[in-house]
């Protein structure tokens, strides 16, 4: 019933003190979180900043694939991550954005946050994560929290006895639909191709009768007055629009990486997503990414999760031969 | 009923209390029947008060105390606000139970109301401390929203620094109609002076901005 994330301040002072810190890690999803668990054990003087605890395991309403949970809510399994930091006394600044990064003629990685604080440290983890990815069409921002929603667990219930749209065909979606059916009277499902989500969801999906699949189908516009009313949508096979009365459009199409800090500064992939090599170092020496915002092409919070842990561990090794005089 | 808060909890928040300051007064306006969520935001308040003796808990009834409920411009119930250690009203109100993900709001608001520390840069306070025109910031929420916590504490903190300022949090499934006048249908929303908006999370400068338009 409650989700408590405050953390207790007394190791933040670290933040004020700290003149340079072994590692600093940017986001505080899976990846963060277990990368600073494993760098802390490790006894390195590691450090987290993040705007908030969890990053998208608060999207999902439930977590059904995390080996050794059968059935979790995102935000219990955020929780109990935190917790499990938190055992390890490990300063974590909640709440700041890092709003530059570079490095000093020393080899030193200068970080800027949003209260224009100025923090120094050996190494960096980037584990910003990634946000919801848009449909780029017609009337998607003007309808935006206007019945265009990208948090399902957030907006679901102001669309109780209502027609809403899920847009979108992975593992997301298809949780999106299963969290709106308790509340929607209505829902169409409109994806571009097949279904990709995994079998176990889609089963449970077909059990319910108040859902439409729309497949091989897009989403052109979203149209209403001060709120949205309706969508149109094309039909590849029949080749012909046509428009749907819905109160409510959850998109869940895929996620973008949140890249934006390091763009032209490191070699990103075409979708802006962070190339590391084996030990997760990107092209930046003592710069390391991990989770979803590299170009691992498995988003899940499990991969993200080792992603944190690899990554710790090969800051650690790094470290130890910078000491030794045996940089790479 | 039973404890809303287990045991685990209970310890969590004792812990973070032991950061407090100065003490702090909640005054929380109910009415009698029909009222969703009265009863169990006076218990959820009446249990957290008891796990400091830095905070005093007062129960007013919105018809009968009329004066006090004017007093901090109470409209709906449950509602309740912070009064500082002098009993003056810091500008931070809760409308509809704080529970979910904003427990995180309530025991935020509590520490920072107490502390009165602030991790913003010296030129953003002394920007909310210029602000001088009445301004109403509504922040409406639902308690699966994770992203809504970060908007209420930013409308809290800007009541704390800033007498001119209130800030207050709606639970927009107990207050249906009034989130319907102000057509929400995603969360966070953020209400200023009637008129202008900001959805979603926003760091401070963009409430700011958005203060500096009236």
């Amino acid at each position: 019933m409650f989700q408590l994330n405050i953390q207790k301040n007394s190791k933040t002072t670290l933040f004020n003190t700290t003149k340079i810190w072994d590692l600093l890690i940017i986001g505080g999803g899976p990846a963060g979180l277990n990368a600073a668990l494993y760098a802390q054990r490790k006894g390195l003087l590691v450090g987290l900043i993040t705007k908030e605890i969890g990053g998208q395991l608060h999207n999902t309403t439930s977590v059904e694939n995390y080996l050794g949970f059968e059935y979790i809510e995102g935000a219990s399994l955020s929780q109990s991550f935190h917790k499990h930091v938190k055992s390890l006394d490990i300063p974590i600044l909640v709440d700041h954005l890092v709003t530059n990064l570079e490095k000093n003629k020393e080899e030193i990685f200068e970080l800027t946050l949003d209260n224009n604080k100025s923090l120094k440290a050996k190494t960096v983890l980037f584990a910003t994560g990634a946000s919801p990815r848009k449909l780029g069409i017609e009337g998607e921002d003007t309808f935006a929290s206007k019945g265009v929603s990208y948090c399902t667990t957030c907006d679901a219930p102001f669309f109780k006895g209502k027609h809403v749209i899920v847009a979108g065909g992975g593992n997301s979606a298809a949780e999106a639909v299963l969290d709106l059916s308790v509340w929607a009277s209505k829902i169409t499902v409109v994806h571009r191709s097949q279904w990709r989500a995994d079998q176990i969801l889609l089963d449970k999906l077909n059990e319910l009768d108040h859902v439409t699949v729309r497949l091989n189908t897009n989403l052109v516009s979203v149209g209403g007055k001060e709120k949205m009313e309706s969508v149109i949508i094309f039909d590849k096979m029949t080749q012909e629009n046509e428009a749907i009365k819905a109160e409510g459009l959850f998109v869940e199409i895929g996620i973008i990486p949140n890249t934006g800090l390091l763009v032209n500064k490191i070699t990103m992939n075409q979708q802006k997503e962070i190339i590391v090599d084996e030990s997760l170092m990107t092209s930046m020496p003592g710069l390391f990414a991990a989770g979803d915002v590299t170009t691992n092409r498995h988003k899940q919070i499990i991969i993200a999760a080792s992603d944190g842990a690899k990554a710790a561990l090969s800051i650690q090794t790094y470290l130890r031969n910078q000491t030794k005089g045996e940089i790479k | 009923m039973n404890q809303f808060l287990d045991q685990n909890a209970q310890t969590q928040i004792k812990d973070l209390f032991q950061q407090m300051d100065k003490p702090i007064t909640i005054v929380l306006f109910t009415k009698e029947e029909p009222c969703l969520t009265c009863v169990e935001t006076k218990q959820l308040l009446e249990e957290v008060s008891a796990l400091s003796d830095k905070i005093t808990l007062v129960t007013k009834d919105l018809y009968e105390d009329i004066e006090e409920a004017t007093k901090y411009d109470i409209t709906l119930t449950p509602s309740f606000v912070f009064l500082d250690e002098n009993q003056n009203y810091t500008g931070v109100k809760f409308n509809g139970i704080p529970a979910g993900h904003e427990i995180n709001s309530l025991i935020g608001g509590i520490l920072e109301v107490s502390v009165m520390k602030f991790d913003f840069s010296k030129e953003t306070i002394d920007q909310i401390k210029k602000i001088d025109k009445p301004v109403n910031i509504k922040v409406f929420v639902t308690l699966s929203c994770p992203h809504c916590p970060g908007a209420v504490q930013n409308a809290h903190r800007l009541a704390m620094i800033n007498k001119n300022i209130v800030g207050e949090m709606i639970e927009a499934q107990t207050f249906g109609e009034l989130s319907q006048k102000y057509n929400v249908s995603g969360v966070p929303k953020i209400v200023i002076n009637e008129k202008y908006e900001l959805l979603g999370n926003h760091p401070i400068e963009a409430f700011l901005a958005e203060i500096n338009k009236i």
